[in-house]
């Protein structure tokens, strides 16, 4: 068996945001010295003139985001998700989302695969942030392929996108030949009716692995890719809900706020199911190899398949 | 700026005023105090400085404004009314449910206005990004914001000002309004932001004090910002808050409050009073 390629998707970030460039003149990126992190710096590299470091000030540099993009550039303002969604939170909220500012905030460092920096890096609350405003599209996307499909996708989309990439290099899963990609839409990865396991960024591999596992012992898990995270894909949760009767949902993110609670609410109103949510629940991450900490946190394809058994004892 | 000039610019600022009070008194809320010290100026930029078409709100090359104080949007708005960017008949529906004219600025429904602002200290940011994009796109667009004197305490201010420094922002003109007065008392008790004059120049600021009533001192003003190369300029005006209004003049209780009834009548007749005055002047 071949190596399994894996890429960090601020890596892909980094590399479609060239390819727009190099389609685009209107692209502009904008950085709060942390380029070589959030891999911006492979834009600075192709398009100088149109990289602009912001110094360590996040909460003027999404503000200034929002001023460029009214003079009709497209700006993409990238830090790391603590800052960009959490410290400049209010900017993001009144500076682009109220007048509907046509910004994609590039956030890398989501979840606490972050590893090492600990829980004062690792953003779980960013999901529930940008969920929470208005006309904001928020995408977490699950492999390389996909990264650079949704940046592009986010150049294409006219309003406000939030993107949030990992540290961490994980798995290519998506086969980019074939690979179709639309906000707003959710992938089903495999067939099965008897649980669905519904996932978002890098635990969307994790969920594959699960379902590999479940299937070894007659379990037809059926895993689904929620990219698009807002507006939700009710159709493909509705069905996949109908269709197998139990969900699990899965995410790098606190359990409140994020992917599960938005299937919560979904399911609640127009078709109860029995739902466990995976995710980080209710605490503080900290330091440590960032597949130890997965694995700890419970953000791991052994858990997803523990969870599936017990809720179909 | 000739006499007439001048003239014709006060009787502006004078309808600038009343269409403050009658905004806020049929708001029942709103700031006035702000909007009149600010009066003049608004009043300047709108019928002097700026190249804007209120026929054409959104043309491309037009200078922008960006009230980085949004509270004062009493005063944008009877500014834009009054030049002719939608009916001065509309000042009064301000703050009122589904009025076009919401309690601060918003650039999606109110023709004229720039951006949408009033959480403070954000304004001066998204115009300092206005004024980078232009010099990235070479376009020859002045960028004005507008901020207060409380509103400088906003670390997200000096962020601002080190980015339009460091990008030699030269189109960028940030004028502040020291008015000495924010809702819990005198700036200089609340917390101090003087010397604003010297933290300016430290920030690499082409630095210009004026008195913000006079509409010589601001025709030098931005003589000054346009003719400065390689760093932007900050105009620091000292006003008199409340001004054009007896009972309002320097009283912090009108800075976010607005006239009753009998108030109104006050006031109204004030500024009718000075109209008439300036107006006969004029002949």
């Amino acid at each position: 068996m071949s190596e399994i390629k894996k890429v960090a998707t601020r890596e892909s970030y980094g590399k479609a945001l060239v390819e727009l460039g190099k389609e685009h003149e209107d692209v502009v990126v904008l950085d709060a010295d942390l380029a070589a992190a959030t891999k911006t710096s492979t834009f600075r590299k192709a398009f100088p003139e149109r990289h602009f470091d912001c110094g360590i000030a996040e909460c003027n540099m999404i503000a200034a985001a929002a001023g460029m993009s009214t003079m009709g550039l497209v700006p993409f303002a990238s830090s790391f998700a603590m800052f960009a969604a959490g410290r400049a939170f209010e900017q993001v909220r009144n500076s682009i989302g109220y007048p509907q500012l046509n910004v994609k905030i590039g956030a890398t460092h989501g979840g606490i695969s972050v590893g090492e920096d600990g829980a004062s890096h690792q953003c779980c609350e960013d999901f529930a942030l940008m969920r929470s405003i208005p006309g904001m599209v928020v995408l977490c996307p699950s492999d390389d392929v996909e990264a650079r499909a949704a940046v592009k996708a986010a150049y294409y989309h006219q309003g406000p996108v939030y993107l949030r990439f990992g540290r961490l290099a994980i798995p290519v899963f998506h086969d980019e030949e074939t690979f179709k990609f639309e906000i707003g839409k959710g992938e089903q990865l495999t067939e099965g009716s008897d649980i669905a396991i519904i996932a978002t960024g890098l635990m969307v591999d994790e969920a594959r692995k699960a379902a590999e596992a479940l299937k070894a012992e007659g379990i037809a898990a059926r895993v689904i890719n929620i990219c698009t995270i807002k507006p939700l894909d009710e159709e493909i949760i509705l069905k996949a809900a109908k269709e197998c009767g139990k969900v699990i949902t899965c995410e790098e993110h606190s359990i409140i706020g994020g992917l599960g609670e938005a299937v919560a609410a979904l399911l609640a109103e127009k078709h109860p199911t029995i739902m466990r949510r995976i995710g980080v629940n209710d605490e503080f991450g900290h330091s440590g190899p960032a597949w130890d900490l997965l694995k700890q946190f419970g953000l791991s394809a052994e858990n997803i398949a523990n969870v599936a058994r017990e809720m179909l004892k | 700026m000739t006499n007439q000039e001048k003239k014709a610019l006060a009787v502006m600022a004078c309808k600038v005023r009343m269409g403050v009070i009658e905004s806020t008194h049929g708001a029942k809320a709103g700031h006035p105090g702000g909007s009149l010290s600010a009066a003049d100026m608004f009043t300047y930029l709108y019928n002097k400085e700026m190249r804007i078409d209120p026929a054409n709100p959104k043309a491309e090359g037009r200078d922008r404004f960006v009230l980085s104080k949004g509270h004062t949007a009493p005063g944008l708005y009877s500014t834009l009314a009054n030049r002719g960017f939608f009916p001065v008949e509309d000042l009064p529906t301000l703050r009122h449910i589904d009025s076009y004219l919401q309690g601060h600025p918003n650039m999606v429904t109110v023709p004229g206005v720039d951006m949408s602002t009033g959480s403070l200290g954000q304004g001066v940011s998204v115009a300092a990004g206005m004024a980078k994009a232009a010099k990235f796109q070479q376009r020859d667009v002045n960028v004005y914001t507008l901020l207060g004197d409380g509103e400088i305490a906003e670390g997200e201010v000096w962020e601002a000002f080190l980015f339009a420094a460091h990008y030699k922002l030269d189109n960028f003109c940030a004028i502040i309004d020291l008015n000495g007065l924010q809702i819990d008392g005198r700036t200089c008790d609340v917390m101090n932001t003087a010397p604003v004059s010297d933290k300016m120049a430290a920030f690499g600021f082409n630095v210009i004090e004026i008195d913000g009533h006079s509409f010589d001192d601001m025709e030098a003003a931005f003589a000054a910002f346009k003719a400065c190369e390689g760093k932007p300029t900050a105009i620091l005006m000292k006003t008199t808050k409340g001004k054009g209004v007896s009972y309002m003049t320097n009283s912090v209780d009108w800075h976010g409050k607005a006239p009753n009834d009998a108030e109104y009548e006050v006031a109204m007749g004030e500024l009718r009073a000075q109209l008439a005055e300036l107006e006969a002047a004029n002949e």
